[in-house]
């Protein structure tokens, strides 16, 4: 297989885009939707400070990589999240990221700053480890977003993630969380603008990425993530991404395109029911939110 | 060959594609990288006895 672009030797193939690419071409064309993306729903703009919270994954650091390439102005944040081993490996090769490349990491630990794990606050929560995680994950970066004068938070949230969240939310005809799935969350009510670059790149293009940059990032799965419904979801839209290749884009494009306003209004009322948390300030629908319930019963 | 999550390592005898070597371990092509030494090879390389080759999977991930 030949380079679309250059006829040099392909290393890989993207079907959905019915190409190969060779090394440098896919790096530049991996680079370039992270462009489009940004422009097109308006995520940076000239002079933003960007932080972009990395896990030490293939997604974040190739995230965080390719910003940097783009000259955005833009520094990492590692949240230990006290999952072992796997945790150790995540934040060394984050680390390792920052150290080769005199990229500037904020750090945080959620056992040490915060006071609980995620197994031990997932447990005593009696939430699943991965909605304790994610709740964790975006009180935590906001705070620290808004603490170091960033104007933006970046994820690595890539195609095949936001595919298989709109699969779960249509299969389950989750309106509010459909109204608000979004490639950018706008500024407001206390939170910074959230936006993620890499929407247009599946993660076999992302992990792509950092194997021929030679990024060194945790391949290793998380061990609290096993079996979830989320790999459930990815694993049936792979098998019909194999049998017809671009479904997924198709997918979530056609969302954002065709549906995605029809639930907007959803989104809007889900919104104007937020007060500020009585104890730490963040906008909820309740009187206290709900990461500070998560801390509070996972403290004890 | 090395299989990762969970690591496993299987001998099989080449040539063999790198498609046909995926159909055979019954792998989802949209779920993996293919590496020999330290760079990707796409699926229709012909991959050879003396080849040391890493299955490696891309798909991640937990969701709140």
């Amino acid at each position: 297989m030949k380079c679309r672009r250059c006829r040099a030797p392909a290393v890989i193939e993207i079907r959905r885009h019915n190409a190969g690419f060779c090394r440098d071409c896919f790096l530049r064309h991996s680079r370039e939707q992270v462009r489009k993306a940004i422009d097109d729903f308006d995520m940076i703009r000239p002079g933003d400070r960007v932080l972009v919270a990395v896990s030490g994954g293939k997604d974040s650091l190739a995230l965080w990589d390719i910003l940097r390439d783009l000259d955005v102005d833009v520094d990492g944040l590692y949240l230990g999240l006290g999952i072992g081993e796997y945790s150790d490996d995540s934040g060394r090769c984050a680390r390792a990221y920052a150290d080769e490349h005199g990229a500037k990491l904020v750090e945080l630990d959620l056992p040490a700053d915060v006071g609980f794990d995620i197994p031990t606050g997932a447990r005593v929560a009696r939430r699943a480890p991965c909605s304790a995680c994610g709740l964790s994950k975006r009180h935590l970066f906001n705070q620290a977003a808004v603490d170091g004068g960033y104007d933006v938070v970046a994820t690595g949230h890539n195609l095949d993630d936001e595919a298989a969240v709109l699969f779960g939310n249509v299969l389950r005809w989750s309106t509010e969380y459909l109204g608000r799935q979004l490639p950018v969350l706008p500024a407001g009510n206390g939170f910074v603008r959230k936006v993620k670059p890499l929407v247009r790149l599946g993660e076999r293009e992302t992990a792509a990425y950092c194997v021929l940059k030679g990024i060194d990032y945790q391949v290793e799965e998380c061990p609290m993530a096993a079996g979830n419904r989320h790999l459930g979801y990815k694993a049936a839209l792979n098998a019909i991404e194999d049998q017809s290749p671009g479904s997924k884009h198709a997918f979530y494009f056609g969302f954002l395109d065709k549906a995605s306003p029809l639930f907007t209004p959803e989104a809007v009322a889900e919104q104007e029911q937020l007060q500020a948390c009585a104890r730490c300030g963040t906008p909820t629908t309740g009187e206290v939110c709900a990461f500070c319930r998560l801390v509070e019963r996972a403290r004890g | 060959m090395v299989l990762r999550n969970p690591r496993r390592e299987v001998e099989l005898h080449g040539p063999m594609r790198v498609h046909a070597l995926l159909e055979r371990l019954e792998i989802n092509r949209e779920s993996v990288l293919v590496i020999r030494g330290d760079t990707l090879v796409t699926g229709d390389i012909q991959l050879h006895d003396e080849d040391e080759i890493e299955i490696r999977p891309v798909v991640s991930g937990g969701s709140s």
